[in-house]
């Protein structure tokens, strides 16, 4: 308990401090954070949600509220994170917006702490409204320290050409905690695209504590791309909810390549019929990497798809825990539901969990899922091998397809090309 | 039937799976330039030969020989006995994620080409080489960037093991019931394939159930296999007594021997 004690101390020394001049609601929005996180202290194994990972490294561990970077950081710096140069991105570094490495857009692409003041309005009317924080420890965590993060707002009809790139880099500072916040508004059938990275510019072992609320109204269409390369001595926990609206289409793709201990819970609702939804994730872990994805998926309304894949390549001593839980509301007619989790498991150390949860209250929907555990297909194996392609490059490249899969579903070609070289860099070292 | 050294040879060959002889005791020679036909009747061991001579390693050999252009076949790695020209065309082929067609048969041509000396082809020019490959079985290029056998309907599988075939001229090609579940259409594009690949430096073993493919393909030599032994070989007019009488004299006969 102390390290919550400690961590609620921070939290007055700031509001009190640097966060007292917030607007009153957030101040609200903050101190009910707090107050959630304080009565729910931190996660342990004896939890349904967590029992397969534990957070002792953070629990225990001592984390001070990150400063502003001492160094300032120049475009070449950032270059190898970023996708190309042009169109419109946002950079933190230590959570602190960059303006000099930013390329914002008025007040539909900035940074948060900008907006929270310049369109009070919509940033009220969203902020805090679909991440939950009940049950949700660090999530409630992050709502206390709300303060700066990316915003984008598309408005009605506006299409954005060129993927926004949302770019969250830790300089190297040790046992510091970030809270980045993100909401993304976009409206009636506005399209958008969107690349968020975590990365690291130092093995260190900082912790990020990501939040990112997605609203996707009416019509609209968004593709929205998170990758997680932290350094793998660092923890990382995020939250990622979505919320659509009626012939929406979403597509979310994760790819986790990172951390030591990563926990993301990712939320998705269909709020109204005919919403598409697209989950499609990555885990590729080695060493002692441990990577928990949390899906559920909440069919609120009825006539919507959702497809979800994951796929997990597990090498070393690592541990992959995928828990897809998928509701289908009363009412929720006609859902078609699909879920399949596969993890290669390239060690006899690597270990996988998967859990699929179903809960169905409504009589005429097709709900699938599939989940599988293992060693390379050895009739793969040897399909390969009879072709003349030798057992290692065999085993390589049936490796390498399991990734690509995922990857291949992605729209953003720049993407899939930089998120393709470290596959194959990790796939090398192996 | 044709002249010539034995590009195979297989001598008392007996093969176990999962502790049961499934092989006991089979012999044939193959000769450059040859099309012979495996026959028999389910569970005779047919598939279980073409297996084994591409070197699945689900399979014991328990005795017996199988020299390939000289060398000992069964020390060879599947991929070797690949890049010394064995092709062996699935019965069923695997699904490969994540893997497109043309990544695949590119990987596999580039390592037969490193074998031979050649220098690799690039995605450009093996998309030129390709393409003659593709109209030859009647496809585009549609079919070559969906991952392998990936939602393929039986057919096209068979077609894909066929398109493999022609991709990579193998010396020796394993047909493992290439021709069970393909429509009519289809089992003559194969037929025409292998017709327009058959040449004095290529072999062909064609593992069958019926007589069917053998109405395209006229055979050199039709061999019938039955409880794990060749039990009569002889020249096309066999595969129509077959076709005829059935299996079933033919299993008498090697109780009986």
């Amino acid at each position: 308990m102390a390290h919550v004690e400690q961590l609620v101390g921070s939290y007055r020394a700031w509001a009190s401090n640097g966060a007292s001049r917030a607007p009153a609601w957030l101040h609200d929005l903050r101190e009910v954070g707090i107050a959630r996180f304080h009565d729910l202290g931190f996660p342990n194994m004896k939890q349904e949600a967590w029992r397969f990972t534990s957070v002792a490294p953070i629990a225990e561990g001592s984390f001070e509220l990150a400063k502003p970077p001492a160094r300032i950081l120049r475009l070449e710096d950032i270059r190898p994170f970023l996708l190309f140069e042009a169109g419109y991105r946002l950079v933190f570094v230590d959570g602190f917006f960059q303006p000099l490495l930013s390329t914002p857009f008025f007040d539909d692409i900035q940074s948060l702490a900008h907006v929270v003041t310049h369109r009070q309005d919509l940033v009220r009317q969203h902020l805090g409204k679909y991440a939950a924080t009940q049950d949700r420890p660090f999530s409630a965590l992050n709502t206390a320290f709300v303060s700066d993060g990316a915003f984008i707002h598309v408005p009605a009809k506006a299409t954005v050409a060129e993927p926004i790139q949302l770019l969250f880099l830790a300089s190297g500072d040790k046992q510091v905690v970030t809270h980045p916040r993100n909401l993304v508004v976009v409206e009636r059938e506005a399209r958008a695209s969107i690349v968020e990275t975590y990365a690291s510019l130092a093995a260190s072992g900082y912790w990020t504590n990501a939040v990112t609320e997605i609203v996707v109204g009416d019509g609209a269409r968004v593709d929205y791309h998170r990758v997680q390369r932290e350094s793998d001595r660092a923890y990382h926990v995020a939250a990622t909810q979505s919320h659509q609206g009626r012939d929406s289409t979403l597509n979310l793709h994760f790819v986790a390549f990172g951390a030591a201990l990563a926990r993301h819970d990712i939320g998705a609702v269909l709020s109204g019929p005919g919403g598409t939804l697209i989950l499609n994730g990555l885990y590729l872990l080695a060493g002692a990497q441990h990577a928990d994805h949390h899906t559920t998926i909440d069919h609120a309304a009825d006539h919507c798809e959702s497809h979800e894949y994951f796929n997990g390549v597990l090498d070393g001593k690592s541990r992959g825990v995928f828990t897809g839980r998928i509701i289908v509301r009363p009412g929720a007619q006609k859902t078609d539901s699909k879920q399949t989790n596969n993890n290669l498991l390239l060690s006899t150390d690597a270990h996988a969990d998967s859990q699929p949860q179903l809960e169905i209250y409504a009589d005429d929907v097709k709900c699938t899922h599939g989940s599988t555990v293992g060693p390379l297909d050895p009739r793969a194996l040897f399909y390969l091998r009879s072709r003349g392609i030798g057992e290692h490059e065999a085993r390589r490249l049936l490796t390498y397809g399991f990734a690509a899969e995922i990857l291949g579903r992605m729209d953003v070609a720049s993407l899939r090309l930089q998120l393709d070289a470290i596959v194959r860099g990790r796939l090398a070292e192996q | 039937m044709t002249k010539g050294r034995a590009l195979l040879e297989v001598q008392g060959l007996r093969v176990a799976v999962a502790g049961n002889e499934i092989l006991k005791g089979v012999d044939l020679a193959i000769r450059d330039g040859e099309v012979h036909a495996l026959m028999g009747p389910n569970g005779s061991g047919k598939s279980t030969l073409a297996q084994v001579l591409a070197g699945h390693p689900a399979y014991t050999v328990l005795a017996g020989t199988v020299r390939y252009d000289g060398k000992d076949l069964l020390e060879m790695k599947p991929e070797d006995r690949a890049r010394a020209g064995v092709f062996l065309a699935f019965q069923y082929p695997v699904e490969i994620r994540g893997i497109t067609n043309s990544y695949f048969l590119r990987s596999a041509l580039n390592a037969l080409r490193k074998e031979r000396g050649e220098p690799e082809l690039d995605p450009i020019d093996f998309l030129q080489f390709l393409e003659q490959k593709l109209k030859a079985i009647g496809w585009d290029d549609s079919m070559m960037n969906r991952p392998v056998n990936e939602g393929f309907s039986g057919g096209e599988k068979k077609r894909n093991e066929i398109l493999q075939l022609a991709v990579l001229e193998p010396r020796l090609a394993i047909l493992d019931e290439t021709d069970s579940g393909l429509d009519i259409d289809a089992l003559k594009t194969v037929a025409e394939t292998v017709n327009k690949l058959r040449a004095p430096d290529r072999a062909f073993l064609i593992v069958t159930h019926y007589q069917r493919l053998l109405n395209y393909i006229t055979p050199d030599v039709v061999h019938v296999l039955a409880d794990g032994r060749i039990v009569k070989s002889g020249g096309p007019e066999l595969a129509h007594e077959l076709e005829a009488k059935g299996y079933d004299w033919l299993r008498d006969a090697a109780m009986v021997s």
